[in-house]
């Protein structure tokens, strides 16, 4: 309990700093003159309109990444196993890509991009675990493998797409690959935070059967728990949250292999502590990492992939290689 | 207590078991051999529900266990099996996984009663010592007596074990089967398990049944299965069978081919002389 207060107070701590940091400086007394005091400033809008959308989206991507890494790292008790290595990742941006070749964002509303980046990653989830299933037994190393070759697939026909589309459409594809917090339409950072801060919500249900399976399938059906039900209902959810995070910003790989490792070595493998902690350490992460992408050679803004992959592999490698003996327990 | 009527179970590869009849009553210790591969481990899936019968009825205290939620039957009926993946956990948050039929949706924190009995479970198999050690820590014989309690926190009427004393050395064998005798006379808990040692089978289990090739080729008291006819005739193997001197149950000694070879070496000159 205590560790999720301090992840809690740590969120916000990186909220507040990452509002007060960026090309225009605003320090924290006049950052708090002018959210209480409302009017129509410069610094109220570079706050609420620029800044704020972009840590609550980071908030919300991170929480998603990080927690489809730990419902599909439980699902399949392998430590390698995350929405880009299974393919999802994949999916989804070629679900995304096909929206915008067919400007389903214009006729449809700006909803359909999460909504085919969702299908996409269902699709490839349930494409990867029935391929992967042979003679009814899942094979982790087959997983992994159609996993990736999914991924690549996706991403070749992601480049077919951009190589036959329009001008109009590739400057979109483009600027969506490249991974960005910077959400220019409002109403998308809004579905995002509600549809990650449900997941979380959803996924706490499942904390018991997580637990279950750490012991293997059988051993789960054998304490009560329905698997295929939890199974298919916790695909959908990571597909979901994978296929949301990345229609709105692009891929951002590495935020859920990492953070789902790094909460197993602070507070243990038990999802009912996990599965919190998770979400919030990822919001903690991507909105870190997007304030260093943005500030540390300002005015350029650095991909926000590129410091999450640094930092987040350096701070992971070193942790790993310097933990006390016996603190073991975190892993899967 | 269990009630197995025409049972016919088996794999996609084509393996199954057929035309299982058996009645377990309450309070016994039923023990399940067989060569490998005999269908053993089939039948103890089969009244888990991990395999789905093709034909016939399994039924728990006459309920019919198909009809039964898998919440419900998890109460009823605990499994120790070898398969059992332990993750990097402590002992005590793996046997307080037994208590996850009990939890619901809307409850996920165990309560001081379920610690309690996770506790007690862990006091009665001599694993309580263990409870802060972490589960890939301890020894395979400790690991056994985690699994116990894990399965006796699902406070079962039926526990199910598959090949308990597997790697096991003969003191841990003896421990965990003394053991499980203890929890079938003071629990009054009805056992099924698998064993690959006919000599422990024959000592500590009520009544035996013998599979062969999918179906079973014997059931009845240790003394009526242990036979040496019919261990021959299912394990294609030569035995002497003889009465333990202190427990008066049946053993079974394997004659290696060696022994059989200088045994029919000495037989031939002997019947050669008195021709």
């Amino acid at each position: 309990m205590a560790a999720l207060l301090i992840l809690g107070g740590l969120l916000a701590s990186v909220g507040f700093i990452s509002l007060c940091l960026g090309p225009a400086d605003i320090s924290p007394a006049r950052l708090l003159s002018a959210l209480m005091h409302g009017g129509d400033t410069i610094e109220r809008t570079i706050l609420c309109d620029v800044r704020l959308p972009r840590i609550l989206l980071g908030i919300a991507v991170g929480g998603a990444l990080s927690l489809a890494g730990v419902i599909l790292q439980g699902l399949f008790r392998n430590p390698l196993v995350e929405p880009y290595t299974m393919g999802i990742s994949g999916g989804a941006a070629l679900g995304v890509c096909l929206a915008i070749l067919f400007r389903l964002g214009r006729s449809c509303g700006v909803w359909s991009l999460p909504f085919a980046g969702s299908i996409g990653a269902a699709a490839a989830i349930f494409a990867v675990y029935f391929l992967s299933i042979g003679k009814g037994n899942l094979n982790i190393r087959n997983l992994l493998l159609i996993g990736i070759m999914i991924s690549f697939i996706c991403s070749a026909l992601i480049t077919l797409i951009m190589a036959i589309s329009k001008v109009e459409d590739l400057h979109g594809i483009i600027f969506w690959a490249m991974g960005s917090l910077e959400q220019p339409n409002p109403l998308l950072v809004r579905i995002a935070v509600i549809v990650s801060v449900v997941a979380l919500g959803v996924s706490y249900f499942f904390c018991l059967e997580l637990n279950a399976l750490l012991l293997g399938e059988e051993e789960a059906s054998h304490l009560g728990v329905n698997i295929e039900t939890a199974k298919r209902l916790l695909f959908i959810l990571a597909s979901v949250m994978t296929g949301l995070s990345v229609s709105v910003a692009g891929i951002i790989g590495f935020v859920g292999l990492v953070v789902p490792h790094f909460m197993r070595l602070f507070v243990g493998g038990d999802h009912r502590i996990l599965i919190p902690a998770a979400w919030l350490c990822g919001g903690v992460f991507l909105v870190s990492c997007d304030t260093l992408a943005r500030t540390v050679i300002s005015p350029t803004e650095l991909p926000v992939g590129v410091v999450t992959g640094l930092l987040g592999g350096i701070i992971f490698v070193y942790v790993l290689c310097h933990r006390p003996e016996g603190k073991t327990r975190c892993s899967i | 207590m269990l009630d197995i009527s025409d049972l016919t179970c088996g794999y996609a590869s084509g393996f199954a078991i057929r035309n299982i009849n058996l009645r377990v009553p309450a309070g016994e210790i039923i023990g399940i051999i067989g060569p490998n591969g005999s269908g053993k481990t089939t039948l103890l899936r089969a009244i888990t529900r991990s395999l789905k019968p093709a034909s016939g009825v399994i039924r728990l205290e006459g309920a019919d266990i198909r009809r039964l939620k898998i919440r419900e039957l998890a109460r009823k009926i605990a499994v120790v099996s070898q398969s059992a993946e332990s993750g990097f956990m402590t002992v005590e948050e793996f046997v307080l996984l037994g208590r996850t039929p009990y939890y619901d949706r809307f409850r996920f924190l165990e309560t001081k009663n379920d610690v309690q009995i996770a506790r007690n479970a862990m006091a009665l198999t001599d694993a309580l010592r263990l409870k802060d050690q972490l589960m890939n820590r301890i020894s395979g014989g400790e690991r056994q007596l985690a699994l116990i309690a894990r399965a006796l926190a699902q406070e079962p009427k039926l526990l199910l074990l598959d090949e308990p004393t597997t790697y096991l050395d003969i003191t841990h064998q003896v421990g965990i089967l003394d053991l499980i005798r203890r929890l079938n006379i003071n629990s009054a808990l009805t056992v099924i398990m698998v064993l690959h040692d006919l000599n422990l089978a024959g000592e500590y289990c009520h009544r035996l049944v013998l599979f062969d090739k999918g179906a079973i080729y014997k059931f009845g008291l240790p003394e009526e299965v242990l036979n040496y006819r019919i261990i021959e005739e299912v394990y294609k193997t030569v035995v002497v069978v003889e009465k333990n001197p202190v427990s008066h149950k049946p053993y079974v000694m394997a004659v290696s081919e060696a022994a059989q070879e200088a045994n029919r070496i000495f037989a031939v000159p002997k019947k050669t002389i008195k021709l």
